[in-house]
């Protein structure tokens, strides 16, 4: 509409020369989406390039953004190696429990504070917003104090155990998902969960039956937030645990691969790529949801 | 919250046989017990933890005497420290501006593009923020490698170099940087295109029919209607970034001598390898003063677009 009141405004030459505006405005914008891409894509890339060479062609002066020999070895060496794929069970189970934990806690929890008020149910959720805030970086210090005096007092060794990392990684992420939960089901009318409390539903019915299938999609994003999150999680591992079999794979990555002078970048880039696979796969499939998950936190609320 | 639920149990309790059932079937008790697993979370492991800290910070090094603010003043007396505070600004000021000015101009370019293309663009631009940040650091710290350096091979027909990426103190800021904002710059890149299509287009049309030129139309159409998200985005990102660890742990663990360290591996050198838990904690605690003001400004940007809807 207001289109055609332009170009009927304007004289002939003028809108030739928007168009030609327009055409030349997109391909500056594909110019620099391409220099950007190379800029964000070139690590992952010569991780990948790295991760097929061997140590002598790595250590050779020639081109190191190109393959000559490529080889599997590097993978097929890590795959068969027990400490990586302890590393990667370590990571596998902690991930999946505390993923299934986190969405337990906070669909439960952002249930509550979105629809049951009680008291001081909103002063709560502000509250939960607030720990979000609180890094982990400013944690672990007490944390391996408490951890310390825990195995005093009760008997429990909870440093230098992997699953101890299920006790912590809830920390990081139960915050966030509950907080996006609360968003998404206070987005959804009131009059559904009316109609089924009149109907007779109990509360568990009208959360079961009604709230996490309507909201589904965000507990699709707010799982895989939990995902991405415990999968990357370096700091907690890096300061709680230390013996190989008790590492999770990022920490088990950086410090059992990296051996000084010996010359094993290829394996240190296929065990960082294999690292870094299933939230890649996750992502590629799952874009769409990644991304509600992202921009929830901001935009909800 | 105990004196209410005691008040409520007494209300109940003229009928004696089912008091205690009726207690437990009150709406509000319910959503209570419901919302209690989050509690004990949340008050064991991150708001008792947080006190504990500023208890922990009072200590001696043996954790026997309390010294009040001895770990603060001894603090302040070292060199170390204040290049630690001057370090952690200037990489964290620098890395949110670059991300937010980076995001900003990647998510014009890909919201320029026709909406066919858009999706794989963004799919594209987003890797860097999905692949754990040790994992993609390792990478750098790769590329940046002292004798194999890829970028060294780059740049050398050139006649530059070999620049010591994270060997001297000047390149190895500029390194742990420009990491920081290449893990960043996509998630801005995304908030920002979110806020983008939100913006009516008949503004931009009302614009250009007055004639507006596009730096007119993007500082003010854009940047206004944007303005909510920019702030937030990048107040979130200046909490992340200045309490930021896996960086600079892997890339440089703070060397050479001590002048990439930031307040979070500062801390996990003093407090977990240097086996100095209240000293530890002290350096930890000088994040708090940053986070809260973030934090205050999140808040009320957040309650305050609560109230709106």
């Amino acid at each position: 509409m207001t289109d055609t009141a332009i170009r009927a405004g304007a004289a002939g030459p003028k809108y030739g020369s928007m168009s030609r505006d327009r055409r030349w405005a997109l391909r500056w914008s594909y110019f620099f989406l391409v220099l950007f891409a190379i800029f964000f894509l070139t690590p992952p890339i010569y991780m990948f390039i790295t991760s097929l060479k061997t140590s002598a062609e790595i250590s050779a002066e020639i081109n190191p953004w190109w393959v000559f020999n490529p080889t599997l070895g590097n993978y097929i060496e890590l795959l068969t190696q027990d400490t990586f794929l302890r590393f990667f069970r370590n990571s596998a189970i902690v991930s999946i429990l505390v993923v299934t934990i986190t969405m337990a806690i906070s669909v439960v929890a952002a249930f509550a504070l979105a629809r049951m008020k009680f008291w001081g149910s909103a002063t709560l959720a502000t509250g939960v917003f607030l720990t979000y805030l609180i890094p982990e970086t400013l944690l672990f210090i007490p944390l391996f104090k408490m951890f310390a005096w825990v195995n005093e007092t009760l008997g429990i060794q909870l440093m230098n155990n992997w699953w101890t990392m299920i006790i912590l990684y809830p920390t990081l992420t139960v915050p966030f998902c509950t907080w996006i939960m609360i968003g998404y089901f206070a987005s959804i009318p009131k009059e559904l969960d009316e109609a089924a409390l009149i109907d007779g539903a109990t509360w568990t019915q009208t959360l079961t039956k009604i709230f996490i299938p309507v909201a589904l999609p965000g507990i699709i994003a707010a799982t895989i937030f939990a995902f991405t999150v415990s999968w990357a999680q370096f700091l907690y591992p890096l300061a709680f645990t230390t013996s190989t079999s008790e590492l999770v794979l990022p920490v088990g990555i950086v410090t059992t691969l990296i051996k000084g002078d010996v010359f094993n970048w290829g394996q240190i880039m296929a065990g960082a790529l294999l690292g870094a696979a299933p939230p890649l796969i996750i992502y590629a499939f799952l874009m769409d949801y990644y991304i509600a998950g992202l921009t929830a936190g901001a935009t909800k609320g | 919250m105990a004196n209410i639920a005691a008040g409520t149990v007494r209300d109940v309790a003229g009928d004696n046989r089912s008091g205690l059932t009726k207690f437990m079937q009150r709406k509000s008790t319910i959503a209570f017990l419901m919302a209690l697993p989050l509690l004990v979370l949340i008050f064991s492991l991150v708001a008792y933890p947080a006190g504990y800290a500023v208890y922990l910070a009072m200590l001696n090094k043996g954790m026997t005497r309390f010294v009040g603010f001895a770990n603060f003043t001894f603090l302040f007396s070292r060199e170390t420290f204040w290049m630690v505070v001057w370090q952690s600004c200037l990489f964290a000021i620098t890395a949110v501006m670059f991300k937010a000015i980076i995001g900003f101009i990647v998510a014009h370019f890909v919201h320029n593009i026709p909406s066919k293309g858009q999706r794989k663009w963004r799919g594209m631009l987003l890797v860097p923020w999905v692949i754990p940040p040790a994992m993609s650091t390792l990478s750098w710290l790769w590329l940046f490698d002292p004798s194999y350096s890829a970028f060294n091979w780059l740049l050398q027909p050139l006649g530059i170099g070999p620049i010591p990426w994270i060997g001297e103190t000047g390149w190895a800021r500029f390194s742990v940087i420009l990491v920081n904002v290449w893990i960043g710059a996509p998630f801005f890149m995304i908030m920002y295109l979110a806020a983008l299509k939100s913006v009516p287009e008949q503004l931009y049309e009302a614009a250009a029919i007055d004639g507006a030129t596009w730096w007119q139309r993007i500082w003010f159409v854009t940047l206004p209607m944007m303005r909510n998200i920019i702030a937030i985005t990048a107040l979130f990102s200046t909490i992340v970034t200045f309490a930021n660890f896996d960086i600079v742990r892997v890339l440089t663990k703070g060397d050479p001598l001590n002048t990439t360290h930031v307040f979070a591996t500062w801390a996990f050198r003093i407090g977990i390898e240097g086996n100095d838990i209240p000293l530890g904690a002290t350096v930890s605690l000088f994040m708090v003063p940053i986070l809260a003001v973030a934090a205050v400004f999140i808040l009320r940007d957040i309650t305050k677009r609560g109230s709106e809807v």
